[in-house]
C-alpha cells in the first residue's frame, strides 16, 4: 500500500541554515504517527513544511502521488490536508461558530457544522462565544473540530496538548483515535507528551537537530529505554 | 436656536460624509494595518473621471456609477501593484508609498485636467426645506443621508452575514491561519481595499457639489477631516468611524456657523490634537494605538 | 527589518574617517570655497538656482536627521518653512534688518516647532505622519482667518536692500544660501556625531532599550522636533529672500510631500543624502519645465515634476531601500527579505 503522505529528503528551514536535514517520513491511510523530539528538533518546522508554510529546499512531499511542492498553502486544504498549528490558531476575534464555518468555506456545498457540534457538545453549548472567551480545552477543540469540518484525509497537528490538563489531553487523543478508527482518517501528530502520543499512534518517529533519529512501531519506540533517554528526556 | 438646529443637520449632512470616508480608513486600517494616504487622492482622480462622464453623457448617474466602479478598480490596482510590494513590518513604509501614490495621482490629474477648479453640479436641489418655518434639510443631505446609510447597512451585513464577509474578516485578523484554511487571504486584501476605495470615491463624489469644485487637491482637507473622526472612533472600529464622523462634521458646521468659515480647518486641527493628546485609541477602539 | 528602517540604519556606524571632529570642517571649508568659485563661472540663471538648492539644503538636512536618525516622519515641514517666511516677510515689513530678521524668523519657527514637537511626542507611525499632514494642510488657511496680517492668498512681499557693492543679485543670493547650509550642515554634523545623535539613534531603534539605558525619549523628540524645525525656518525665510514675496501659494501640501521624497530618494540620515535631495528638488522641476514647454502644454507644468516625483518615490521605496546615495544592496540580503515575506506566507 503506497502511503498517503511520502516524504523524502526533505530539507528545509528559514535562511541560510535550514533546520530540516533529508528528512524520510511516511503516513498510510487510516495511520496516525507521532513526531516527538526535544524542542529545536524540527518538529514544528516539519508540518510547516508540509503546508508550504515555510520554503522547502530538497526533497519532495508527495500527498496521494501528487507533489505538493507547488501547491500554495491556501490550496492545501483542498488536497484533504487541513494543519492545525502550533497555538491552536483560534481566531478571537470570531465566534465559535464562525471559526467553525470559516474551516468548510471553500467548499461547495458548504458542509454542515452539525457533525462536528456532535463531536464537541462543549462547543455547541459555546456558539456564539468569540474564540478569546473559551478556555485552553476548548480552543484546542474548536481547532480540531474547524480542521475536520471539510473532513479532510490527513490531519497536520502541532502540540495538541500544550497548556492542557491531562484529563482533557486524554479526551483529545481518545478522541482522535476514534475518528482514525471510524473515518480512516491519518494524523500526522506533533507532541511533547510522548506518552500521549504513543498510546494512540501506530508508528512513532524521532527527530533530533532535524534528522530523522529513529523511526520504529508505536509500541516498541515506548518500550525502548535507550533511545527514550537519548532523544526524549525519560 | 434656528440657526443652532439649521447648523446641526448640516453638521449631520457633513458628518454622514466624513463618516463614510473614515470607514475607508478604517476598512484599510482593519485588512491592512495601515493608514491609506492616499485615499483622498484615490477619490478625487473617481471624481474627475465620473464627472467626465457625466459631462460627456449629460448624465449624473452614469458618472456617478463610474466613479464608484472606478473606486473598486483603483483600490485593486493600488494594493495588487503597489501595496503588494511594500514591506509592512514598519508603518512608515505604507505611508511613505502612499504619499507617492498622491503626487502621482495629483500631478497625472492635473496634467490631464489642469488646476483650475472646475464646477460640479449637485443631482439634487442644495436649496433647504422649511420645516415649521425653520430652514433645516435639502433633497441634497436627504440624498446623502440616504447613500451613506446605504453604504453602512450593505457593508454591515456584507462583513455579519455573507461568507465572503467572514473571510475577510478572518483574513485581516489572523492570515497565517486563514490561509491554512483555504481562505485566500491575498485576494481578500484587494477586496477589502476596493471596497474600501469605492466608498471613499462615494464620500468624494458626495462632498464635491458643496465645495468650490473639482480640483486635484479637493480632498485633502476631507482626508484630515475624515481621518481625525476615524482616530477620534477608534481607527479599528467602524461604529467609532461613523461616530467620529457625525461629530466631526457637527464641530466644524458650529465652527463655520460662529466663528467664520476660514476657522474651521484649524477647529479640525485642534481637535485632532486634543484626542492625539487625550485618548489615542479613540473612543470605541479595543486595540492599544502606538504611543509611546 | 523595515524598509526605511533598513535605509536609516546605513548610518548607524559612520565610517571612521567621518568619526574624527575635523573632517566635517574641512569638508565645509572646501565646500564653501567651491561654491564661491562656481558663483563666478556659472550664469546668473543658475545662480539663482545653485542659492533655491542651498536654501533647500537646509530644510532637508534636518528633516533628514529628524527622519532617518530619529525616525520621526513629518509630512508638515512645508507649513514650518511658510513659518519662517511669514516671519521674515512681515518682519522686514517692519525694519528692514535681514540678518536679525532671519534669526527671528528662525526663533519663531523653532516655537512653532516645539510646540508640535510637544504635542508629537509621543505619537509614532501613523499618528504621527497624520497630526503633520493636518498641519500642512490647515496652516495656509492661518493666511485668510487673519487677513489683514497676512494679506490672504496675495501674500506680502518682502523687503529687500540690493546686495553690497557691484555684486550681481543672483551671486549674492547664492552666497547667502550657502553660507547658511554650510552653516547649519556643519553643525548637524555634529551634533549627529555627539551624544545626541547617539540618543536620536537609540530611541528609533528601539526606545525601550534607550529608555532603560537612561535616554529621555520625550526630550529626544522634541529636542529633535525643535532642531530640524529650526532648520526649516532658515529654509524659509531664505525663499523669501529669493522670491522677494510670501505667499500660501507657494508652500502647499505638496512642498511637505517634496521634502519627504528628497531626503527618502537621497538617502535617509545621510547630510550627503540631504544634498542629493535638495539637487533633485531643483533639478527636476527645471527639467520638467524644459520638457512642458517644448509641449507647449501649460497642464504639464509643474504637474509632471509632480507625477515624476511620485513615481521616482514609489519606485525607490519598494527596490531600492537605502536610497540613490547607496544603490549597493548585498544579494545575500535581498534573498533574505523574501524568504522572510515567504514565511509570513506573503509570497
Amino acid at each position: 500500500m503506497t502511503a498517503l503522505l511520502e516524504i523524502t529528503g526533505l530539507t528545509a528551514g528559514y535562511g541560510a541554515a535550514p533546520v530540516l536535514h533529508d528528512v524520510d517520513l511516511s503516513v498510510g491511510e487510516g495511520q496516525i504517527v507521532a513526531v516527538l523530539g526535544a524542542n529545536g528538533a524540527g518538529k514544528t518546522t516539519l508540518l510547516r513544511a508540509i503546508s508550504n508554510t515555510l520554503p522547502v529546499t530538497a526533497g519532495s512531499t508527495r500527498f496521494d502521488g501528487i507533489d505538493l511542492k507547488s501547491v500554495k498553502v491556501e490550496r492545501m486544504v483542498r488536497h484533504g490536508i487541513a494543519h492545525v498549528p502550533e497555538g491552536r490558531g483560534v481566531v478571537t476575534e470570531l465566534t465559535v461558530d464562525e471559526n467553525l464555518r470559516l474551516g468548510g468555506l471553500w467548499r461547495k456545498p458548504k458542509p454542515s457544522l452539525d457533525e462536528v457540534y456532535e463531536l464537541f457538545p462543549a462547543l455547541a453549548n459555546r456558539r456564539g462565544h468569540l474564540g478569546h472567551q473559551l478556555s485552553g480545552g476548548e480552543r484546542q477543540m474548536l481547532a480540531i473540530g474547524r480542521a475536520l469540518v471539510a473532513t479532510p484525509r490527513l490531519l497536520l497537528l502541532d502540540e495538541p496538548s500544550l497548556g492542557l490538563a491531562p484529563k482533557i489531553t486524554a479526551q483529545i487523543m481518545g478522541l482522535l483515535r476514534d475518528l482514525r478508527d471510524r473515518t480512516g482518517l491519518s494524523v500526522l501528530l506533533v507532541e511533547q507528551n510522548v506518552r500521549s502520543a504513543l498510546s494512540i499512534a501506530d508508528e512513532g518517529v524521532v527527530l533530533n537537530l532535524g534528522r530523522v533519529a529513529a523511526r520504529q512501531k508505536a509500541g516498541t519506540l515506548a518500550d525502548d529505554a535507550d533511545l527514550r533517554h537519548a532523544y526524549l528526556g525519560f | 436656536m434656528d440657526r443652532f438646529l439649521y447648523l446641526t443637520f448640516d453638521g449631520l449632512s457633513r458628518g454622514a460624509v466624513y463618516a463614510a470616508f473614515a470607514l475607508a480608513l478604517v476598512l484599510i486600517w482593519r485588512a491592512a494595518r495601515i493608514v491609506n494616504f492616499a485615499q483622498g487622492a484615490m477619490a478625487v482622480a473617481t471624481a474627475y473621471a465620473g464627472y467626465s462622464v457625466t459631462n460627456a453623457t449629460g448624465s449624473y448617474w452614469l458618472g456617478f456609477a463610474v466613479a464608484i466602479i472606478g473606486g473598486l478598480v483603483i483600490g485593486a490596482v493600488v494594493e495588487r501593484v503597489v501595496m503588494r510590494f511594500v514591506d509592512h513590518s514598519s508603518p512608515l513604509n505604507g505611508v511613505v508609498v502612499a504619499l507617492g501614490l498622491v503626487l502621482i495621482i495629483q500631478g497625472v490629474l492635473g496634467m490631464i485636467y489642469g488646476n483650475n477648479f472646475r464646477p460640479a453640479e449637485a443631482p439634487f436641489s442644495r436649496d433647504a426645506f422649511q420645516v415649521g418655518g425653520v430652514a433645516l434639510l435639502s433633497r441634497y443631505d436627504l440624498f446623502v443621508f440616504a447613500a451613506v446609510g446605504a453604504v453602512v447597512v450593505t457593508l454591515t451585513l456584507l462583513f455579519t452575514r455573507t461568507s465572503t464577509g467572514l473571510r475577510m474578516r478572518a483574513a485581516a485578523f489572523a492570515p497565517d491561519v486563514s490561509r491554512l484554511l483555504g481562505v485566500p487571504v491575498g485576494g481578500m486584501l484587494t477586496l477589502g481595499w476596493a471596497l474600501a476605495a469605492a466608498v471613499g470615491s462615494l464620500a468624494g463624489m458626495l462632498v464635491i457639489p458643496t465645495e468650490l469644485g473639482l480640483h486635484p487637491n479637493a480632498m485633502d482637507l476631507l482626508f484630515i477631516s475624515a481621518f481625525t473622526a476615524a482616530v477620534l472612533g477608534g481607527l479599528d472600529s467602524p461604529v467609532g468611524a461613523v461616530v467620529g464622523g457625525l461629530v466631526v462634521g457637527l464641530l466644524l458646521a458650529y465652527v463655520s456657523g460662529y466663528l467664520g468659515a476660514t476657522v474651521a480647518p484649524m477647529a479640525v486641527l485642534i481637535l485632532l490634537v486634543v484626542v492625539l493628546l487625550g485618548r489615542p485609541d479613540g473612543l470605541f477602539s479595543r486595540a492599544k494605538a502606538r504611543t509611546a | 527589518m523595515t524598509t526605511l528602517a533598513q535605509r536609516a540604519t546605513k548610518t548607524t556606524n559612520p565610517p571612521k574617517l567621518a568619526k574624527s571632529k575635523i573632517v566635517p570642517l574641512v569638508v565645509t571649508i572646501i565646500s564653501a570655497t567651491a561654491i564661491v568659485a562656481l558663483t563666478y563661472v556659472l550664469p546668473p540663471f543658475r545662480n539663482y538656482q545653485l542659492a533655491t538648492i542651498g536654501a533647500y539644503l537646509c530644510v532637508t538636512a534636518g528633516l533628514t536627521v529628524l527622519t532617518g536618525l530619529n525616525g520621526q516622519l513629518s509630512l508638515g515641514h512645508g507649513a514650518l518653512m511658510a513659518t519662517g517666511a511669514y516671519t521674515l516677510a512681515l518682519w522686514q515689513e517692519k525694519f528692514n534688518l535681514l540678518l536679525p530678521g532671519i534669526v527671528v524668523a528662525i526663533a519663531v519657527t523653532t516655537l512653532a516647532g516645539a510646540v508640535i514637537g510637544l504635542a508629537a511626542a509621543r505619537l509614532r507611525g501613523p499618528y504621527l505622519a497624520g497630526l503633520t499632514l493636518a498641519v500642512a494642510v490647515v496652516v495656509p488657511s492661518i493666511t485668510s482667518t487673519f487677513d489683514e496680517t497676512f494679506n490672504s492668498d496675495q501674500g506680502l512681499s518682502v523687503a529687500l536692500d540690493p546686495p553690497p557693492g557691484v555684486i550681481p543679485v543672483e551671486q549674492w543670493q547664492a552666497w547667502t544660501c550657502w553660507a547658511a547650509a554650510l552653516l547649519t550642515v556643519l553643525l548637524l554634523a555634529y551634533v549627529i556625531r555627539g551624544r545626541f545623535g547617539r540618543d536620536m539613534r537609540a530611541v528609533r531603534d528601539d526606545e525601550t532599550a534607550a529608555k532603560l539605558a537612561g535616554v529621555s525619549v520625550a526630550r529626544t523628540q522634541v529636542l529633535a522636533f525643535v532642531i530640524s524645525s529650526a532648520c526649516a525656518g532658515l529654509a524659509g525665510a531664505l525663499f523669501a529672500v529669493l522670491a522677494q514675496s510670501v505667499s500660501p501659494g507657494a508652500f502647499p501640501l505638496t512642498l511637505s510631500l517634496f521634502l519627504v521624497m528628497a531626503i527618502v530618494i537621497g538617502g535617509l540620515g545621510r547630510l550627503s543624502g540631504a544634498l542629493i535631495g535638495a539637487f533633485l528638488l531643483v533639478a527636476l522641476p527645471s527639467a520638467a519645465q524644459s520638457i512642458a514647454e517644448d509641449a507647449g502644454s501649460q497642464h504639464l507644468e509643474g504637474n509632471l515634476a509632480l507625477t515624476v516625483f511620485g513615481v521616482v518615490l514609489v519606485l525607490v521605496m519598494l527596490a531600492a531601500p537605502g536610497g540613490l546615495a547607496s544603490l549597493r544592496i548585498p544579494r545575500m540580503n535581498r534573498k533574505q527579505t523574501r524568504i522572510n515575506r515567504k514565511q509570513k506566507g506573503q509570497e
